[in-house]
């Protein structure tokens, strides 16, 4: 991931393995001097194992119900106690992990191919497109975020997917912008009018000499949002939208459990609110750690 | 260009905005799949009485026809009725808004009243504790749900520590709510000199308030503490030093004031996120304001209701910032010049 952040310039072949080496070398250094982007980077290996394998790790079956041990406190057994129905929240938490990444990643990737792809295009070409996708982004950030993503799921249909386009459609405006700012400063860079002499064409262009050019700051963008997209999906399915019971995932899991936080039954709803701080924290910090990898000067 | 000219300007600027968010809510009405009338007939609905529905709702009209007719009910202040409660969409959200602003402008209200001074301290004393508690509250708050800060803190300090009432709407049952005036409970109760009705209702109000404060001190301290610091290294700011002016006028004259222009512009920003929020913070509270009409519509998909709210909550954010650029007009000496 941090590799392909760092996009060596085409260059002849001595001095890519160069770049590629100092790339290396500022990746340690910056991994160094600050430790708390090496543990963010190891919680994240530790999400992705946990999303990947967690079902088959779990000790207990994370939808089987028994009655008689409901609402049990945290203990050797059920680590983090059993739910209103005899069910195991620690099984749960971490079987959520996947439900919930995949919803957050599937619906980043999407805004992200198609905020790339909308600003590219808007920053290369400009004109009537631009100036059409721009009003149409302007559009979308004229309503409070949360509050359009919950009037498109309201009028598309209460499922997942919507849920996932919905958050989608929020993010579009941020990857279009940074994509669109940064290709419009590339277009007549020195390499893109080499390009454009020695006979490419304009898509060719942009796809293969800018587009590369303009990833980095999108990545950043990519690790910043993603948290903000898990807080807005797992937001979603906390007022009971998309995610239906008895689906273990996060949100709906909190949801359940503040019905009995006032009656001190505080494991229902701490353990899963705990676990989306969690990889909320994780990505926030990942993103603050490549901005730094990326660009030294906007550190804060 | 006097100020009144700018800020009727940007009054004017704002109305493509508001046509661009009633077009938006018109087609997430209209134009996605599924038949609205077949919708409000219900499942025992024959043909005949659908195609009736369709031509009472004006749904068997070209579209543009339809948006015609949806903008004429809008301007007369129709937002369609609620199947839910069987009321007027419009006299719904009325009725519920004052709880919400009251909620979302105190939490505003402690938010930048904690934050602006913490990151002001924090850029004054880099690197001091003060400036690693910013840190902290920066990279923390952003991380916290909002609806889990919230239940955290209902257990801790109501179920813990017994210092906060339960989590159950803006008044507990021993009072009844003061005479309205402005709709904002503590403010009618110190109205009426009911003490006891406006110090429950700020009982109730600080939880909610609290939480929903801690969700938006994280980037009013952020963007504080960075500008305060890019104003701190700025060459007005040493030829100040240089000139001899004391540390208290360069720091809160100068710097400041100068340091103040961004935060206001990260306001507007700040207040997408407080009206996402509130939504969920209602829930937890069981506020009575227009977010939990936003779900309690959402569950039984009522439509109308649903779209009224996110219609109302778009123009009041629309609102917001043309707010926060009028005070800018006046703060700033600049944009009049320019302009």
């Amino acid at each position: 991931m941090t590799d392909a952040t760092y996009i060596p310039q085409p260059a002849a072949g001595t001095k890519r393995s160069s770049a590629w080496s100092r790339g290396l070398a500022h990746f340690r250094y910056v991994m160094t001097s600050n430790p708390v982007t090496f543990l963010a980077f190891v919680l994240l290996a530790g999400m992705i194992v946990i999303a990947l394998f967690g079902p088959m790790l779990v000790p207990h079956d994370p939808l089987a119900t028994i009655s008689d041990k409901a609402l049990k406190p945290p203990s050797a057994e059920h680590w983090f106690g059993t739910d209103q129905l005899g069910r195991d929240v620690f099984s749960r938490v971490i079987v959520a992990t996947r439900l919930d990444l995949l919803i957050s990643v599937s619906a980043v990737a999407l805004s992200f191919f198609v905020g790339a792809a909308m600003g590219a295009c808007a920053g290369y070409w400009g004109g009537w497109f631009d100036k059409l996708s721009g009003r149409f982004l302007d559009t979308i950030m004229a309503f409070p975020l949360f509050v359009l993503a919950m009037g498109i799921v309201a009028a598309a249909g209460n499922t997942i997917q919507n849920i996932v386009i919905a958050t989608a459609i929020i993010n579009l405006p941020f990857y279009a912008r940074v994509a669109r700012a940064e290709v419009s400063i590339r277009r007549n860079a020195g390499y893109v009018q080499a390009a454009r002499l020695s006979g490419n064409s304009e898509l060719r262009i942009l796809i293969w000499k800018i587009m590369p050019n303009t990833l980095p700051p999108m990545m950043v963008q990519l690790s910043l949002n993603m948290g903000w997209a898990i807080l807005n999906a797992a937001g979603l399915s906390f007022i009971g939208l998309g995610v239906r019971p008895p689906t273990a995932e996060w949100g709906i899991m909190v949801a359940e459990g503040a019905n009995y936080i006032v009656s001190g039954e505080w494991w229902l709803a701490l353990f899963p609110g705990a676990a989306l701080m969690l990889a909320v924290f994780t990505f926030n910090l990942l993103g603050d750690g490549l901005r730094d990898l990326v660009d030294p000067q906007r550190r804060t | 260009m006097n100020q009144l000219a700018i800020i009727l300007a940007r009054v004017l600027q704002a109305i493509p905005t508001i046509f661009g968010i009633v077009v938006v809510t018109f087609l997430l009405t209209r134009a996605l799949p599924g038949d609205p009338a077949a919708y409000f007939a219900g499942a025992s609905a024959t043909p005949e009485s659908i195609a009736e529905i369709r031509g009472k709702l004006g749904l068997d009209q070209p579209l543009p026809l339809q948006f015609v007719a949806y903008v004429k009910d809008l301007a007369t202040g129709n937002l369609g009725q609620s199947i839910s409660t069987g009321q007027p969409v419009a006299t719904e959200l009325l009725r519920r808004l004052p709880a919400s602003l009251e909620l979302t402008l105190f939490a505003l209200l402690l938010s930048v009243g904690v934050a602006v001074p913490l990151g002001v301290l924090a850029a004054v004393r880099q690197d001091s504790w003060v400036d690693q508690l910013c840190r902290f509250v920066v990279t923390a708050g952003v991380s916290l749900p909002t609806f889990f800060t919230g239940l955290l803190l209902v257990y801790v300090f109501y179920f813990l520590l017994g210092w906060a009432p339960a989590p159950l709407g803006r008044l507990d049952m021993l009072h009844i709510p003061p005479p309205q005036v402005t709709g904002f409970l503590v403010i009618d109760g110190l109205i009426a000199r009911e003490w006891g009705s406006a110090w429950s209702a700020f009982k109730q109000l600080l939880l909610p308030g609290i939480t929903l404060a801690l969700f938006t001190l994280a980037p009013i301290a952020r963007m504080t503490r960075a500008s305060m610091l890019q104003a701190l290294s700025s060459e007005y700011l040493r030829t100040a030093r240089a000139a001899g002016l004391s540390s208290g006028r360069v720091l809160m004259v100068y710097a400041f004031r100068n340091a103040l222009l961004p935060v206001v512009t990260t306001l507007g920003m700040v207040f997408s996120f407080t009206l996402g929020a509130n939504v969920l913070v209602e829930k937890v509270f069981a506020w009575p304001g227009i977010g939990s009409f936003a779900i309690e519509a959402l569950v039984v998909s009522d439509y109308a209701a649903v779209q009224g709210f996110v219609l109302s909550m778009a123009v009041l954010f629309v609102l917001l910032n043309l707010t926060i650029d009028t005070l800018y007009t006046l703060i700033d000496p600049r944009v009049r010049i320019e302009g």
